[in-house]
């Protein structure tokens, strides 16, 4: 093996840890605003709303309207393309309003999935064409972190091999682009809850994906202390007729990190793919409260389990948009003591009733 | 992916883990007593003692013989073959003394270097056939934890993809038969001191190796929470003229095993390589006291730096048994405290202790 190249030098090392760091400050989480036109095109048509440019600006209008109660829940907020060049109604960009509160901006920068021929069904994620050059200039316009959203599945004969390994490569020469830019990348491998697969059977897959995940950032020589992870939890699939508690969800999923994420790894932001606001935000707090030992921040990083009521409230009217964005606050809130292990639930009693749910790490 | 087959049971994964932390609980590490025929050969030549068995068998009577208390710094031994079917001179087995003192009997596997055609002097290690059988003879004459050691070095062109990954993948092997026999197997892979890099280039090396080797366990299903890893400290090479502390030893070092080892490894005991006593011992110190994040047990499992003083001692004579057995135990109690991070050097340890047991090229 040669002498090393160095990637970065410890300047760059140091800044990028530092975004890392301040992103998943204790209580703090990321709001996954980036939906792009598509996606929101269903989120606006489930109230009502028709998919315009200026009602997608006025929606994200409402969620970084939210006042000062949000610095202490949210570390950073993911921005899509159009809404980074966005302004509020006075005219203040966007981007401007969310760093005057401290929080740290990013952006979405795949560009989708694309089918991989000869799988069954199996897909990578482009982006990669010119991504060196998106990235200077986002950093330029304010972005700090960006994310990348890899999309894997549990069948019968899947995730192939080549899917877990295309993914993984994909996700890694993303990363060490954005890192030769200042900006932070948030490496997002999720696997995909539709199917009827139980517990274990996600935790295994989960292992397997994340190892491969970490064996190519070691390859493509990424620093990890300014890299944040972006995975699933680990729970069954939607079909599956087991009912699992969030204490056996923590379990699975903290034992599944344990064994795959190096502790250099600041944070891990879970997504909360189809999980309710509410489910959400018991397991990232059950997570918190595992026996097992944790070396990262566990928190969170939500689109639907933070925006849902708040869109609910909105429904497009201006009249609405104070209520909606109380809304808001109040999931942010909520999933900052989730992060920390102390919500303690919408009614239940939580607390050592429940500890008594985490069955022995050496089950899984 | 097809389902996962499991590969061992709950109880399996119980027993194992269990053993894994007995052997580094609360400071305690392990004596490396596994030196081959020919390695003793060489260790008592220096004391001008005959390399015979019953030399052998005499000196490693003095060791285990020691006060029970020894079992507040030593959780684990590694025995070579022959050792462990060794008994005292009343006729008591070794491995059976050391099991009363609560001490776990561990078994050197490998059966040494062979040459990878084709590379710059690079081996891989042989001891795989028939590896299970034996295993299962082993842990009937009282054997909890395996042993075996891969060898890497640095120097031109080295180590080479293929030294790394076939290294990588047979201690995987290895690792996988022993567990399905109930035996903790503990991953050595050491990149040797040899040669005058310096301390960068050593992490950098070490960080590729423990990468593949975590990514080779996973890919084996070998289940982390019943191993334990023995690697090389990061050091600068042997003939490298800058100078290090311990404190940049240890940074090094627990960056290095930071961004690689899983959180699930319960325990870290690192081979000694040729540093004097009480370097093996500075150094550990430092480690433990270094401000990262460390998940797992810091701890020692070290041959030549817990026996120089006593071989030296001891001479071949009987009548220096107290003061081999003395020497011993100062060793093993000063790893015990650098292993919790509360050793205080006392300055003059005497001449062995701070001799360099530098052997070029080192092999057991």
């Amino acid at each position: 093996m040669p002498h090393s190249y160095p990637a970065l030098s410890a300047e760059q090392k140091k800044e990028l840890s530092d975004i890392a760091l301040r992103i998943v400050a204790p209580g703090k989480g990321i709001l996954a605003a980036d939906e792009s036109v598509g996606s929101m095109a269903k989120r606006l048509s489930q109230i009502g709303v028709e998919n315009t440019e200026e009602n997608r600006r006025l929606y994200r209008q409402v969620l970084f309207s939210a006042d000062d109660r949000v610095k202490k829940c949210i570390g950073g907020v993911i921005f899509f393309h159009e809404t980074l060049y966005q302004k509020d109604d006075n005219g203040v960009p966007f981007v401007r309003t969310i760093q005057d509160k401290g929080i740290v901006v990013g952006i979405k920068v795949d560009k989708g999935v694309v089918p991989l021929a000869g799988t069954d069904g199996e897909t990578t994620t482009q982006g990669l064409d010119g991504l060196s050059e998106r990235c200077a200039q986002y950093k330029k316009d304010g972005a700090d972190f960006a994310k990348w959203r890899c999309v894997l599945k549990i069948s019968e004969r899947t995730p192939s091999a080549l899917a877990i390994l295309e993914n993984a490569n994909v996700l890694a020469r993303y990363a060490s682009i954005c890192q030769q830019n200042g900006i932070v990348p948030i490496v997002e491998p999720e696997i995909l809850p539709d199917g009827d697969h139980d517990l274990k059977r996600c935790q295994y897959v989960t292992e397997k994906v994340l190892a491969a995940v970490y064996k190519a950032l070691s390859d493509h020589h990424v620093y990890l202390e300014g890299t944040l992870l972006k995975p699933n939890m680990v729970t069954p699939g939607h079909a599956c007729p087991i009912k699992y508690s969030s204490e056996e969800i923590a379990m699975a999923t903290v034992t599944a990190l344990r064994r795959t994420v190096p502790p250099a790894v600041p944070g891990v932001t879970f997504l909360s793919g189809g999980q309710s606001e509410e489910e959400a935000s018991l397991n990232l707090n059950a997570i918190n409260r595992c026996p097992l030992p944790r070396p990262w921040a566990l928190t969170f990083s939500y689109g639907r389990a933070l925006q849902a009521s708040a869109l609910n409230a909105w429904k497009g009217q201006q009249d609405n948009a104070g209520a909606a964005t109380e809304e808001f606050i109040k999931r942010a809130e909520v999933n900052g003591l989730a992060a920390q292990g102390k919500y303690e639930g919408s009614g239940e009693d939580g607390g050592a009733a429940a500890q008594s749910l985490y069955i022995a790490n050496h089950a899984y | 992916m097809a389902h996962q087959f499991p590969a061992l049971t709950s109880e399996q994964k119980k027993e194992l883990a269990e053993i894994a932390q007995r052997i580094v609980a609360n400071g305690k590490g392990i004596l490396a007593a596994d030196e081959s025929v020919g390695t003793m050969g060489n260790r008592l030549q220096r004391i001008k003692v005959e390399n015979t068995e019953e030399n052998r068998r005499q000196f490693r009577e003095i060791l285990f013989t020691v006060d029970n208390s020894i079992n507040q710094s030593i959780g684990g031994v590694i025995l070579f073959h022959e050792t462990l079917y060794q008994k005292d001179s009343q006729g008591k087995l070794f491995r059976n003394i050391l099991k009363e003192k609560g001490i776990v009997v561990g078994i050197k596997l490998d059966q040494g270097g062979a040459p990878l055609a084709g590379t710059n002097k690079e081996t891989t290690i042989q001891g795989l056939d028939g590896l299970s059988e034996r295993c299962a003879q082993y842990k009937k004459d009282g054997a909890d934890f395996g042993k075996w050691r891969a060898v890497l070095r640095i120097d031109n062109q080295c180590p080479s993809n293929l030294a790394i990954q076939e290294n990588a993948n047979a201690l995987a092997r290895y690792a996988s038969i022993c567990q399905q026999n109930g035996l903790v197997p503990i991953v050595e892979p050491e990149v040797i001191p040899d040669g005058d890099h310096d301390l960068e280039h050593c992490q950098y090396v070490t960080e590729k190796v423990l990468a593949a080797v975590y990514k080779a366990l996973n890919d084996h299903h070998v289940y982390l929470e019943g191993t334990l890893l023995k690697p090389n400290m990061v050091t600068a090479g042997h003939a490298c003229t800058k100078k290090y502390t311990p404190e940049q030893v240890a940074m090094a070092t627990v960056t290095a095993l930071h961004r690689t080892v899983p959180a699930a490894v319960p325990g870290i005991c690192f081979l000694s390589g040729g540093m004097s006593e009480e370097d093996a011992t500075l150094n550990l110190n430092a480690i433990n006291l270094c401000p990262l994040p460390k998940p797992w047990k810091l701890s020692f499992s070290y041959g030549r730096a817990l026996q120089a003083s006593a071989l030296a001692a001891w001479g071949g004579k009987a009548a220096n048994k107290k003061a081999t057995q003395e020497a011993f135990m100062k060793r093993a109690l000063a790893n015990c405290q650098a292993a919790k991070g509360q050793y205080v050097h006392t300055g003059s340890s005497g001449a062995t202790s701070t001799q360099s047991l530098f052997t070029a090229c080192y092999t057991y």
